[in-house]
């Protein structure tokens, strides 16, 4: 159900910017008027996000600790999955952010009705179509700077250089075209297949993926097939980037729908779970030291609470402290011959 | 044992992961057909005695939950606040992506096949209800996004859920932002604990400790009583008499322990073990019996409960003139000593760099909160030959080891009670790796839902642990799951007789104990702490 709303969610958006540039003839609107407003969007909503969340504090130090803690020398202290100062955290950080640590350490569990066993075994494939999902991406994203940038800058090139190196056809292909829609496809099939995935799924899962793979698709398309006016995209990307933005007549449909779709998701991103990109970062249970008891961490609100004292708890029990012979109590009572508090309240547990 | 609860071998054919035709938020909880699988209601003298909101009689299975007319408002309202003041709070409800790494992992997932019961699911619970109050995408496309009111439904379904999760953080280890259910259930249950819906278990260990310093409610008389009795039979076992004190105001060391360690069984030869081990190093040490508590059921309730209960221990070492505090095994005891007490009730200047008076090892690790856990304690006195041991004394144990979890994955505590086994024992075995050290197994009974009336579900949740177990008992004939938590002392037990029958439970120091050859020990020990007989010291039948 929330798949095929995803589904033919963005098959509006992308018939809505064919139509509206081929027939309505809406190119200020799709070429310039919503980009800018999707990257004000983007921009307004992002910071608004991380301050959001920057905002509330810390109170405690929480971090999940999936190592050896830090405690005797001679006990091997697993710096990066139980970090004790800050170098080791940004370790910590360095591997989750740059190859998703801790998804790497999935596991399948499985339980065997016929020797009544569970058994766990590793399992990658999440991890692997997450990481090539979301580096291809970036690649790509990059690469896309060649349209901004004149002359191009050298680690445009070097990307482009990169994802083009086995020069296979012409245009020579993009490892990172070939592989986002690949892994983007296997994130969507296995929400679609893997019946607990689906379970849990929302639309706001199906969306972003569906919409990510129209935006690849329409890519691809443009440069082995459609064959888009480049020059004209370039006049039309550096106008926008330069506040002075042309519409160049020879650039088809097509285009609209693609830079429609980009506008979309970034308009989208800030309101969205696709924000975990900004929240990774400040996970607590990742980002700090696992150095609870050796340094102190301030709770901002920390405020006074009602307790028990000391001083209420004698009160109350001096009686058979005094007979029990417990040491000298803090405060002198007169003797009296009902001491005994309220009978025991044992509980096994 | 609730007489619904089903046989190990029918529990075990009945592991399934079908899911229900109905999405998620279309089902609701049955707990009449669920009995066996929650906890009875807080009593009202529970609540009372600790100022909670709205004390009164219900049980879950009632229609009327005599909530407040607005229970509602008073909810959001407290969602509202601590999103505020906890970043985790907001960051978890927002950054879920629901990849379902995480789906596999609990424990309750497992044993159960209840889909609420995935982390993901849980947290969604609450997430659903945040984003219809918080979130523009769930104001205008509401259950399209994921979003619902909250109902009585809803309210219902916290419960049973929130208190089907024993805070152990396993999914966090594989959640790719570090998503802490843990946190969650914390939130979800401070929330239902404004109006008043809470579970006995956790509400009445919370008031009894609160008023005599110990979870079991017991006094100060009878806590000494007990802790008399057990130097009587250490006595008995090795002839030895070892001194105590308490609330004794200069010692060096104020040694604080759970309440089951000195009352229940297993818990009680682990404390033998710690008479034994701190008469022969020369411990100038106290017991105090308002102290009388490591553990803190205010962690399973609301931040604030956990602080008022666990301001004891500080004020308890500044009144005696401590210089630093010993902790014993505990799960969830360490989690708020070492994660939480620092920053709550800290800084502890009133006490001294913690140093072990016998090594004069200084241990670092500590220097801020000031107190050092047992096992790192033990391990340093092995590695500097402090202690003389026999490990033979423990040849009648085949031993593995259960990693508790907040040791596990709040502290890194893993390789000390390892360094200390190897030591202590001659037979000792791992279960294997993907349920041990980090990725260990909860008991299924941890915060709070250790009790009787939810039997099955800790059963079923115990599960993937005491399978493990199973294996190794199978490969090695393993008779010993040794571990380092009150509450797995006292819910591991009835899980391996229902499980594993032939696996006792024991503690580390219970281990220590009996290898720990006293200096002026006369006669050669015939028993353990247990009194039973050692290997080679049976005595022919008669």
């Amino acid at each position: 159900m929330s798949a095929i709303f995803s589904i033919f969610a963005v098959l509006v958006l992308v018939l809505a910017a064919y139509l509206g540039v081929q027939v309505v003839k809406l190119h200020q609107f799709f070429g310039v008027y919503f980009p800018y407003a999707a990257i004000v969007l983007f921009l307004v909503g992002f910071v608004y996000r991380i301050l959001k969340w920057a905002k509330a504090p810390v109170p405690f130090r929480i971090p999940t600790t999936c190592g050896q803690q830090k405690s005797h020398d001679w006990l091997p202290h697993a710096k990066l999955e139980s970090p004790f100062t800050t170098m080791q955290v940004i370790g910590r950080m360095t591997l989750e952010i740059l190859f998703f640590r801790s998804l790497f350490r999935n596991t399948r569990s499985s339980y065997r009705e016929g020797d009544k066993r569970f058994v766990y075994g590793p399992t990658k494939w999440l991890w692997l179509a997450g990481l090539a999902f979301h580096y291809s991406f970036l690649v790509i994203f990059i690469r896309h700077f060649k349209f901004f940038a004149e002359p191009v800058p050298a680690f445009v090139k070097i990307a482009q250089d990169l994802d083009g190196f086995f020069q296979i056809g012409l245009p020579i292909l993009y490892l990172t075209d070939v592989v986002i829609l690949a892994a983007v496809t296997y994130l969507f099939l296995r929400r679609v297949f893997l019946p607990q995935v689906r379970y849990i799924s929302l639309a706001n899962d199906y969306f972003p993926l569906m919409l990510i793979l129209a935006i690849a698709i329409t890519g691809v398309w443009m440069r082995y097939f459609g064959k888009v006016d480049v020059v004209g995209v370039k006049t039309l990307a550096t106008g926008l980037i330069s506040l002075r933005p042309t519409i160049p007549p020879t650039i088809g449909a097509l285009f609209y729908v693609h830079l429609f779709l980009v506008s979309v998701l970034f308009a989208y991103f800030p309101w969205s779970k696709l924000m975990h990109m900004g929240g990774v970062f400040l996970s607590p249970t990742r980002n700090l030291a696992n150095n609870n008891r050796a340094v102190q961490h301030v709770n901002v609100w920390n405020y006074p609470v009602k307790t028990h004292s000391y001083a209420e708890y004698e009160e109350e029990f001096h009686g058979v402290m005094t007979k029990a012979g417990y040491p000298a109590l803090d405060k002198e009572y007169p003797s009296e011959a009902e001491g005994d508090a309220a009978k025991p309240e044992g509980k096994e547990e | 044992m609730a007489d619904k609860t089903p046989k190990a071998d029918e529990l075990a054919k009945d592991i399934h992961y079908d899911l229900p035709a109905a999405g998620w938020m279309d089902t609701k909880v049955d707990f009449e057909e669920r009995k066996g699988n929650w906890c009875y209601s807080g009593i009202p003298r529970a609540l009372e005695y600790v100022e909670f909101p709205n004390p009164r009689v219900w049980q879950p299975d009632q229609a009327d939950w005599k909530l407040p007319s607005n229970w509602k408002e008073i909810i959001l309202e407290g969602m509202s606040k601590r999103l505020d003041m906890y970043r985790t709070f907001r960051l978890f409800m927002d950054i879920c992506v629901r990849c379902g790494a995480c789906a596999d992992k609990c424990h309750f997932f497992l044993g159960s096949g209840d889909p609420k019961n995935m982390p993901v699911l849980r947290g969604e619970l609450l997430r659903s209800v945040y984003r219809k109050e918080h979130t523009l995408g769930g104001k205008v496309f509401g259950r399209l996004a994921g979003a619902r009111e909250l109902t009585e439904d809803v309210l219902r379904e916290w419960f049973y859920y929130f208190y089907q999760c024993t805070e152990c953080r396993r999914c966090s280890v594989f959640c790719p932002y570090g998503i802490d259910t843990a946190e969650i259930t914390m939130m979800g249950r401070e929330l239902m604990n404004l109006v008043g819906v809470n579970i006995n278990w956790v509400m009445e260990p919370v008031s009894n400790c609160f008023r005599t310093g110990n979870h079991l409610g017991i006094q100060p008389h009878a806590f000494k009583d007990n802790i008399e009795f057990a130097a009587d039979d250490l006595e008995e076992i090795t002839g030895i008499r070892v001194d105590l004190s308490f609330n004794r105001k200069g010692a060096e060391v104020l040694f604080i322990t759970p309440s089951a360690d000195y009352f229940g069984d297993p818990h009680y030869y682990t404390f033998l073990g710690y008479l034994a081990l701190f008469h022969e190093i020369g411990l100038d040490y106290t017991f105090s019996s308002y102290a009388s508590e490591g553990g803190n059921f205010g962690l399973f309730t609301s931040h604030e409960m956990m602080k008022r209960l666990n301001a004891k221990m500080y004020d308890e070492a500044k009144r005696l003139k401590v210089k630093w505090i010993l902790g014993g095994e505990c799960g969830h005891m360490w989690r708020v000593v070492h994660q939480y007490m620092g920053t709550m009730n800290g800084p502890a200047s009133f006490l001294e760099q913690p140093v072990s008076p016998i090594t004069k090892t200084v241990f670092d690790n500590a220097s801020s909160t000031k107190m050092v856990h047992i096992a790192e304690f033990t391990a340093d006195l092995i590695k500097h030959d402090a202690i003389k041991l026999d490990p033979s004394r423990n040849d009648h144990w085949r031993v593995t080891y259960h990693d508790s979890c907040n040791p596990a994955r709040a502290m890194g505590l893993l390789e000390e009670p390892r360094y200390i086994l190897n030591k202590v024992c001659n037979n000792f075995f791992e279960m294997p790796e993907n349920t041990i050290r980090e990725q260990t197994f909860c008991c299924g009974s941890g915060a709070g839902l250790g009790t009787d009336e939810n039997l099955e579900m800790r059963m079923r949740g115990g599960y993937p642990r005491a399978n493990a177990v199973q294996y190794v008992q199978k490969q090695h004939d393993v008779n010993m799951l040794a571990c380092m938590c009150a509450i797995d002392k006292a819910t591991l037990l009835p899980l391996m007789h229902y499980w594993a029958p032939g696996v006792e439970v024991g503690g580390i120091h219970e281990l220590v104990g009996n290898a720990l050859v006293l200096r002026n020990e006369e006669k050669e020990r015939e028993m353990d702490l247990r009194q039973e007989p050692l290997t080679g010291k049976e005595k022919a039948d008669e």
